[in-house]
Protein backbone atom coordinates (compact mmCIF):
# COMPACT_ATOMS: atom_id res chain seq x y z
CA UNK A 1 0.00 0.00 0.00
CA UNK A 2 1.32 3.54 -0.48
CA UNK A 3 2.47 5.70 2.97
CA UNK A 4 3.15 8.99 4.03
CA UNK A 5 6.76 8.44 4.53
CA UNK A 6 7.53 12.50 5.79
CA UNK A 7 6.84 15.64 5.49
CA UNK A 8 8.25 18.89 4.23
CA UNK A 9 7.74 22.64 4.45
CA UNK A 10 9.52 25.19 3.36
CA UNK A 11 8.71 29.03 2.43
CA UNK A 12 7.85 29.48 -1.43
CA UNK A 13 9.48 33.23 -2.03
CA UNK A 14 9.69 33.86 -5.63
CA UNK A 15 12.89 35.87 -5.38
CA UNK A 16 14.52 32.08 -4.27
CA UNK A 17 13.36 30.69 -7.66
CA UNK A 18 14.70 33.69 -9.25
CA UNK A 19 18.04 33.74 -7.70
CA UNK A 20 18.26 29.95 -8.67
CA UNK A 21 16.78 30.71 -12.39
CA UNK A 22 19.20 33.55 -12.63
CA UNK A 23 22.82 31.87 -11.37
CA UNK A 24 22.58 34.02 -8.02
CA UNK A 25 23.31 31.71 -5.56
CA UNK A 26 26.41 32.03 -5.15
CA UNK A 27 25.95 35.73 -4.36
CA UNK A 28 26.10 36.09 -0.14
CA UNK A 29 22.87 37.09 0.19
CA UNK A 30 21.30 34.40 -1.43
CA UNK A 31 24.11 31.93 -0.15
CA UNK A 32 22.64 32.49 3.46
CA UNK A 33 19.40 30.75 2.09
CA UNK A 34 20.50 28.24 0.01
CA UNK A 35 22.85 26.43 2.76
CA UNK A 36 19.94 25.86 4.63
CA UNK A 37 18.64 23.50 2.13
CA UNK A 38 21.90 21.45 1.48
CA UNK A 39 20.58 18.64 4.11
CA UNK A 40 17.47 18.32 2.59
CA UNK A 41 18.90 17.96 -1.03
CA UNK A 42 21.28 14.95 0.44
CA UNK A 43 17.91 13.51 2.44
CA UNK A 44 15.56 13.36 -0.25
CA UNK A 45 18.38 11.78 -3.04
CA UNK A 46 18.67 9.07 -0.13
CA UNK A 47 14.47 8.97 0.32
CA UNK A 48 13.66 8.87 -2.93
CA UNK A 49 9.81 9.63 -2.91
CA UNK A 50 7.79 8.47 -5.53
CA UNK A 51 5.14 10.56 -5.22
CA UNK A 52 4.69 14.30 -3.49
CA UNK A 53 1.39 15.89 -2.23
CA UNK A 54 2.25 19.39 -2.72
CA UNK A 55 -0.37 21.89 -0.43
CA UNK A 56 1.07 25.79 -1.66
CA UNK A 57 -1.68 28.25 -2.65
CA UNK A 58 -1.90 30.21 -6.04
CA UNK A 59 -0.92 33.68 -6.25
CA UNK A 60 -3.75 34.93 -9.03
CA UNK A 61 -2.73 32.63 -11.50
CA UNK A 62 -5.13 29.44 -12.26
CA UNK A 63 -7.53 30.72 -10.09
CA UNK A 64 -9.16 34.55 -10.70
CA UNK A 65 -11.47 36.26 -8.67
CA UNK A 66 -14.19 34.07 -10.95
CA UNK A 67 -13.82 30.96 -9.01
CA UNK A 68 -11.84 30.71 -5.64
CA UNK A 69 -11.55 27.39 -4.11
CA UNK A 70 -11.00 26.95 -0.80
CA UNK A 71 -9.27 23.97 -1.08
CA UNK A 72 -8.56 21.76 -4.73
CA UNK A 73 -6.73 19.04 -6.06
CA UNK A 74 -4.82 18.70 -9.12
CA UNK A 75 -5.52 15.19 -10.75
CA UNK A 76 -4.03 16.20 -14.07
CA UNK A 77 -1.51 14.46 -15.57
CA UNK A 78 0.93 17.41 -16.06
CA UNK A 79 1.02 20.93 -14.68
CA UNK A 80 2.88 23.78 -16.92
CA UNK A 81 4.87 26.40 -14.79
CA UNK A 82 2.93 29.93 -15.29
CA UNK A 83 3.85 32.98 -16.49
CA UNK A 84 2.66 35.68 -13.75
CA UNK A 85 3.83 38.41 -15.33
CA UNK A 86 7.57 38.03 -15.94
CA UNK A 87 7.60 35.05 -18.08
CA UNK A 88 7.53 31.15 -16.45
CA UNK A 89 10.09 30.19 -14.51
CA UNK A 90 12.48 28.22 -16.84
CA UNK A 91 11.96 24.54 -14.86
CA UNK A 92 10.46 21.06 -15.79
CA UNK A 93 6.47 20.56 -16.75
CA UNK A 94 5.33 18.83 -13.36
CA UNK A 95 4.35 15.63 -13.82
CA UNK A 96 1.00 14.80 -11.58
CA UNK A 97 0.07 11.04 -10.47
CA UNK A 98 -3.40 11.39 -11.79
CA UNK A 99 -4.71 7.59 -10.41
CA UNK A 100 -3.54 8.55 -6.91
CA UNK A 101 -4.97 11.89 -7.16
CA UNK A 102 -8.56 10.88 -8.09
CA UNK A 103 -8.57 8.09 -5.17
CA UNK A 104 -7.39 11.16 -2.84
CA UNK A 105 -10.08 13.19 -4.00
CA UNK A 106 -12.74 10.36 -3.60
CA UNK A 107 -11.88 9.34 -0.54
CA UNK A 108 -11.06 12.84 1.46
CA UNK A 109 -14.65 13.75 -0.26
CA UNK A 110 -16.24 11.11 1.33
CA UNK A 111 -14.40 11.59 4.19
CA UNK A 112 -16.74 15.36 4.69
CA UNK A 113 -13.80 17.26 3.16
CA UNK A 114 -15.68 19.00 -0.43
CA UNK A 115 -12.34 19.42 -2.46
CA UNK A 116 -12.37 20.93 -5.89
CA UNK A 117 -11.19 18.65 -8.42
CA UNK A 118 -8.89 20.49 -10.93
CA UNK A 119 -7.87 18.96 -14.44
CA UNK A 120 -6.39 21.54 -16.22
CA UNK A 121 -4.44 24.17 -14.27
CA UNK A 122 -0.99 25.89 -14.46
CA UNK A 123 1.13 25.90 -11.23
CA UNK A 124 2.60 29.18 -10.09
CA UNK A 125 6.27 30.02 -7.69
CA UNK A 126 3.96 28.34 -4.54
CA UNK A 127 4.65 25.09 -6.21
CA UNK A 128 7.89 24.96 -8.03
CA UNK A 129 9.58 26.90 -5.78
CA UNK A 130 9.80 24.15 -3.01
CA UNK A 131 10.68 21.71 -6.06
CA UNK A 132 14.01 24.20 -6.68
CA UNK A 133 15.36 24.19 -3.19
CA UNK A 134 14.39 20.43 -2.50
CA UNK A 135 15.75 19.78 -6.05
CA UNK A 136 17.93 22.30 -7.80
CA UNK A 137 18.14 22.30 -11.10
CA UNK A 138 17.63 19.15 -12.61
CA UNK A 139 16.13 18.11 -16.49
CA UNK A 140 12.80 16.15 -15.37
CA UNK A 141 11.69 16.53 -11.42
CA UNK A 142 12.44 13.36 -10.16
CA UNK A 143 8.63 12.83 -7.99
CA UNK A 144 5.05 12.56 -9.41
CA UNK A 145 3.49 15.78 -7.79
CA UNK A 146 -0.16 15.92 -6.65
CA UNK A 147 -0.87 20.01 -6.43
CA UNK A 148 -3.08 20.50 -3.37
CA UNK A 149 -4.47 24.32 -3.59
CA UNK A 150 -5.67 26.39 -0.77
CA UNK A 151 -7.05 29.46 -0.54
CA UNK A 152 -5.01 31.95 1.66
CA UNK A 153 -5.19 35.01 -0.49
CA UNK A 154 -9.32 35.82 -0.26
CA UNK A 155 -10.32 36.21 3.69
CA UNK A 156 -11.27 34.10 5.35
CA UNK A 157 -9.20 31.31 4.75
CA UNK A 158 -9.62 27.56 5.74
CA UNK A 159 -9.33 27.97 9.99
CA UNK A 160 -5.86 25.58 10.93
CA UNK A 161 -7.85 23.12 13.03
CA UNK A 162 -9.71 22.14 9.13
CA UNK A 163 -6.20 21.83 7.55
CA UNK A 164 -5.22 19.71 10.17
CA UNK A 165 -8.03 17.61 9.79
CA UNK A 166 -7.80 17.68 6.33
CA UNK A 167 -3.93 16.05 6.46
CA UNK A 168 -5.79 13.51 8.52
CA UNK A 169 -8.07 13.05 5.75
CA UNK A 170 -5.24 12.83 2.99
CA UNK A 171 -3.56 10.31 4.81
CA UNK A 172 -6.12 7.32 5.46
CA UNK A 173 -7.02 8.01 1.84
CA UNK A 174 -3.18 7.37 0.91
CA UNK A 175 -2.83 4.56 3.38
CA UNK A 176 -6.15 2.91 1.30
CA UNK A 177 -4.37 3.09 -2.19
CA UNK A 178 -3.14 -0.58 -3.24
CA UNK A 179 0.05 0.60 -5.17
CA UNK A 180 3.37 0.64 -3.06
CA UNK A 181 4.56 4.44 -3.21
CA UNK A 182 6.48 6.10 -1.33
CA UNK A 183 4.77 9.55 -0.81
CA UNK A 184 6.10 12.57 1.04
CA UNK A 185 3.70 15.70 2.03
CA UNK A 186 4.72 19.15 1.84
CA UNK A 187 3.42 22.17 3.54
CA UNK A 188 4.78 25.29 2.04
CA UNK A 189 4.58 29.25 2.70
CA UNK A 190 5.11 31.48 5.07
CA UNK A 191 6.64 32.46 7.56
CA UNK A 192 6.27 35.98 8.70
CA UNK A 193 6.12 38.46 6.09
CA UNK A 194 3.61 41.11 4.91
CA UNK A 195 3.71 42.11 1.26
CA UNK A 196 0.77 45.27 1.60
CA UNK A 197 0.28 48.51 2.63
CA UNK A 198 2.62 50.74 5.05
CA UNK A 199 3.35 47.96 8.17
CA UNK A 200 4.90 45.51 4.73
CA UNK A 201 8.16 44.33 5.92
CA UNK A 202 6.92 42.83 9.01
CA UNK A 203 8.90 39.96 10.31
CA UNK A 204 8.33 38.05 13.58
CA UNK A 205 11.16 35.57 14.71
CA UNK A 206 10.01 34.58 17.52
CA UNK A 207 6.60 34.13 16.81
CA UNK A 208 7.54 32.02 13.83
CA UNK A 209 10.19 30.11 15.90
CA UNK A 210 7.51 29.16 18.49
CA UNK A 211 5.21 28.21 15.19
CA UNK A 212 8.51 25.69 14.16
CA UNK A 213 8.51 24.48 18.04
CA UNK A 214 4.77 23.83 18.47
CA UNK A 215 4.37 22.73 14.56
CA UNK A 216 6.45 19.71 15.84
CA UNK A 217 5.63 19.11 19.36
CA UNK A 218 2.29 20.93 19.96
CA UNK A 219 0.15 20.52 16.43
CA UNK A 220 -3.15 20.43 18.36
CA UNK A 221 -2.18 23.39 20.16
CA UNK A 222 -0.86 25.20 17.44
CA UNK A 223 -3.99 24.45 14.78
CA UNK A 224 -6.29 26.33 17.40
CA UNK A 225 -4.54 29.57 16.93
CA UNK A 226 -7.55 32.24 15.31
CA UNK A 227 -6.29 33.86 11.96
CA UNK A 228 -6.19 37.30 13.68
CA UNK A 229 -3.16 36.47 15.55
CA UNK A 230 -1.51 35.21 12.06
CA UNK A 231 -2.11 38.47 10.83
CA UNK A 232 -1.65 40.13 13.69
CA UNK A 233 1.86 38.87 14.89
CA UNK A 234 3.12 36.87 11.40
CA UNK A 235 2.15 39.83 8.61
CA UNK A 236 -1.00 39.83 6.44
CA UNK A 237 0.82 37.26 4.35
CA UNK A 238 1.87 35.28 7.33
CA UNK A 239 -1.60 33.02 7.13
CA UNK A 240 -0.23 31.21 4.68
CA UNK A 241 1.22 28.81 7.25
CA UNK A 242 -2.23 26.99 7.90
CA UNK A 243 -1.39 24.98 4.70
CA UNK A 244 1.85 23.57 6.58
CA UNK A 245 -1.16 22.21 9.14
CA UNK A 246 -2.05 20.24 6.24
CA UNK A 247 0.95 18.72 5.82
CA UNK A 248 1.28 18.05 9.84
CA UNK A 249 -2.02 16.42 10.21
CA UNK A 250 -0.69 13.87 7.89
CA UNK A 251 2.07 12.76 9.72
CA UNK A 252 1.71 10.70 13.53
CA UNK A 253 1.74 12.79 16.75
CA UNK A 254 5.26 11.70 17.11
CA UNK A 255 7.42 12.28 14.49
CA UNK A 256 11.50 12.45 14.07
CA UNK A 257 12.76 15.71 13.70
CA UNK A 258 15.36 15.64 10.66
CA UNK A 259 16.03 19.05 9.92
CA UNK A 260 15.08 23.17 10.84
CA UNK A 261 16.13 26.10 9.17
CA UNK A 262 15.50 29.75 9.73
CA UNK A 263 16.41 32.78 8.01
CA UNK A 264 15.81 36.47 7.66
CA UNK A 265 15.40 37.95 4.90
CA UNK A 266 14.52 36.45 1.17
CA UNK A 267 13.16 39.64 -0.16
CA UNK A 268 10.19 40.42 2.07
CA UNK A 269 10.28 37.40 4.03
CA UNK A 270 11.26 35.42 6.59
CA UNK A 271 12.67 31.79 5.51
CA UNK A 272 11.53 28.50 7.72
CA UNK A 273 12.28 24.85 6.68
CA UNK A 274 11.57 21.68 8.06
CA UNK A 275 11.77 17.79 7.47
CA UNK A 276 10.06 15.76 9.81
CA UNK A 277 9.44 11.62 9.39
CA UNK A 278 7.24 9.43 10.44
CA UNK A 279 8.61 7.23 13.33
CA UNK B 1 -25.73 40.52 12.17
CA UNK B 2 -22.49 42.08 11.33
CA UNK B 3 -19.72 39.90 10.27
CA UNK B 4 -16.54 39.16 12.29
CA UNK B 5 -13.91 41.45 11.38
CA UNK B 6 -11.39 41.65 13.57
CA UNK B 7 -8.62 42.84 11.57
CA UNK B 8 -9.77 46.13 11.32
CA UNK B 9 -7.99 47.57 13.45
CA UNK B 10 -4.02 46.22 12.41
CA UNK B 11 -2.19 49.40 10.86
CA UNK B 12 -1.06 49.54 7.88
CA UNK B 13 -2.91 46.76 6.56
CA UNK B 14 -5.77 45.95 4.82
CA UNK B 15 -7.60 42.43 4.68
CA UNK B 16 -8.78 41.02 1.30
CA UNK B 17 -12.25 39.93 2.11
CA UNK B 18 -15.03 39.09 0.00
CA UNK B 19 -16.43 43.37 0.46
CA UNK B 20 -13.25 44.26 -1.01
CA UNK B 21 -13.07 41.50 -3.62
CA UNK B 22 -16.36 42.83 -4.40
CA UNK B 23 -15.25 46.33 -4.93
CA UNK B 24 -12.04 45.24 -6.91
CA UNK B 25 -12.89 42.49 -9.28
CA UNK B 26 -12.05 44.39 -12.55
CA UNK B 27 -9.34 45.74 -11.33
CA UNK B 28 -7.94 42.79 -9.96
CA UNK B 29 -8.94 41.00 -13.45
CA UNK B 30 -7.73 43.75 -15.34
CA UNK B 31 -3.55 42.79 -12.92
CA UNK B 32 -4.32 39.60 -14.09
CA UNK B 33 -4.69 40.16 -17.93
CA UNK B 34 -1.20 41.30 -17.59
CA UNK B 35 0.05 37.35 -17.61
CA UNK B 36 -0.46 37.47 -21.09
CA UNK B 37 2.67 39.06 -23.04
CA UNK B 38 0.38 40.46 -25.58
CA UNK B 39 -1.56 41.72 -23.24
CA UNK B 40 1.66 43.40 -21.11
CA UNK B 41 2.67 44.76 -25.30
CA UNK B 42 -0.37 46.41 -25.30
CA UNK B 43 -0.66 47.66 -21.80
CA UNK B 44 3.11 49.02 -22.10
CA UNK B 45 2.37 50.62 -25.35
CA UNK B 46 -0.76 53.28 -23.91
CA UNK B 47 -1.55 52.19 -20.41
CA UNK B 48 -4.71 54.48 -20.06
CA UNK B 49 -6.12 53.04 -23.20
CA UNK B 50 -5.80 49.89 -21.95
CA UNK B 51 -7.45 50.75 -18.29
CA UNK B 52 -10.48 52.09 -20.34
CA UNK B 53 -10.92 48.56 -21.63
CA UNK B 54 -11.96 48.19 -18.17
CA UNK B 55 -15.43 49.07 -16.15
CA UNK B 56 -12.91 50.03 -13.43
CA UNK B 57 -13.75 53.17 -11.39
CA UNK B 58 -11.97 56.53 -12.50
CA UNK B 59 -10.31 56.48 -8.86
CA UNK B 60 -8.86 52.83 -9.90
CA UNK B 61 -8.16 53.99 -13.05
CA UNK B 62 -5.66 56.99 -11.66
CA UNK B 63 -4.65 54.43 -9.08
CA UNK B 64 -2.87 52.27 -11.67
CA UNK B 65 -1.37 55.27 -13.52
CA UNK B 66 0.30 56.60 -10.58
CA UNK B 67 1.60 53.23 -9.67
CA UNK B 68 0.37 54.30 -6.50
CA UNK B 69 -0.58 50.66 -4.71
CA UNK B 70 -1.71 51.75 -1.22
CA UNK B 71 -4.63 53.61 -3.22
CA UNK B 72 -5.48 50.05 -5.66
CA UNK B 73 -5.50 48.09 -2.53
CA UNK B 74 -7.89 50.83 -0.80
CA UNK B 75 -10.14 50.34 -3.48
CA UNK B 76 -10.33 46.27 -3.54
CA UNK B 77 -7.18 45.51 -4.97
CA UNK B 78 -4.75 42.19 -3.50
CA UNK B 79 -1.14 42.36 -4.03
CA UNK B 80 -1.37 38.69 -5.74
CA UNK B 81 -3.23 40.26 -8.22
CA UNK B 82 -1.58 43.76 -8.37
CA UNK B 83 1.67 42.23 -8.62
CA UNK B 84 0.95 41.17 -12.28
CA UNK B 85 1.36 45.26 -12.09
CA UNK B 86 4.80 45.73 -10.99
CA UNK B 87 6.20 42.57 -12.94
CA UNK B 88 5.40 44.09 -15.77
CA UNK B 89 6.72 47.18 -14.83
CA UNK B 90 9.91 45.29 -14.09
CA UNK B 91 9.73 45.02 -10.70
CA UNK B 92 10.48 42.70 -8.02
CA UNK B 93 8.12 41.83 -5.39
CA UNK B 94 10.58 43.86 -2.84
CA UNK B 95 10.28 47.13 -4.54
CA UNK B 96 6.54 46.66 -5.12
CA UNK B 97 6.11 46.38 -1.10
CA UNK B 98 8.81 48.87 -0.71
CA UNK B 99 6.59 51.46 -2.58
CA UNK B 100 3.75 51.14 -0.27
CA UNK B 101 6.00 51.95 2.78
CA UNK B 102 6.97 55.68 2.36
CA UNK B 103 11.01 54.10 2.43
CA UNK B 104 13.20 54.37 -0.59
CA UNK B 105 14.25 50.97 -1.96
CA UNK B 106 17.42 50.83 -0.28
CA UNK B 107 15.65 52.09 2.54
CA UNK B 108 13.08 48.90 2.88
CA UNK B 109 16.18 46.71 1.80
CA UNK B 110 18.32 47.47 4.27
CA UNK B 111 15.24 47.20 6.98
CA UNK B 112 14.98 43.77 5.91
CA UNK B 113 18.65 42.91 6.69
CA UNK B 114 18.03 44.57 9.79
CA UNK B 115 15.19 41.85 10.10
CA UNK B 116 12.90 43.29 9.22
CA UNK B 117 9.81 45.87 10.26
CA UNK B 118 9.33 44.62 14.35
CA UNK B 119 5.71 43.93 15.47
CA UNK B 120 6.58 45.83 18.42
CA UNK B 121 4.04 49.09 18.05
CA UNK B 122 3.02 47.22 15.35
CA UNK B 123 -0.07 44.98 16.34
CA UNK B 124 -3.15 47.33 16.71
CA UNK B 125 -3.93 50.88 15.55
CA UNK B 126 -2.87 53.56 17.98
CA UNK B 127 -0.54 51.57 19.65
CA UNK B 128 2.38 53.19 21.76
CA UNK B 129 5.57 52.36 19.92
Amino acid sequence: MARITAAVTTSHVPAIGAALDNGKTQEPYWQKVFAGYAKSKEWIAEQKPDVVILVYNDHATAFSLDIVPTFAIGCAASFQPADEGWGPRPVPVVEGHPALATHIAHSVIQQDFDLTIVNKMDVDHGLTVPLSVMFGQPEAWPVKVIPVAVNVVLYPVPSGARCLALGRAIRKAVESFDEDLNVQIWGTGGMSHQLQGPRAGLINKEWDNRFLDRFVNDPVGLSEVPHIEYVREAGSEGIELVMWLIARGALNAQVKPIHRFYHVPASNTAVGHLILENT
Amino acid sequence: MALDKPYADVPGTTIFDAEQAQKGYHLNMFAMSLMKAPNRDRFRADNRAYLDEWPMTENQKEAVLARDYNRMIASGGNIYFLAKIFSCDGQSFQQGAASMTGMTQEQYAQMMLNGGRSPEGNRYVGEKK
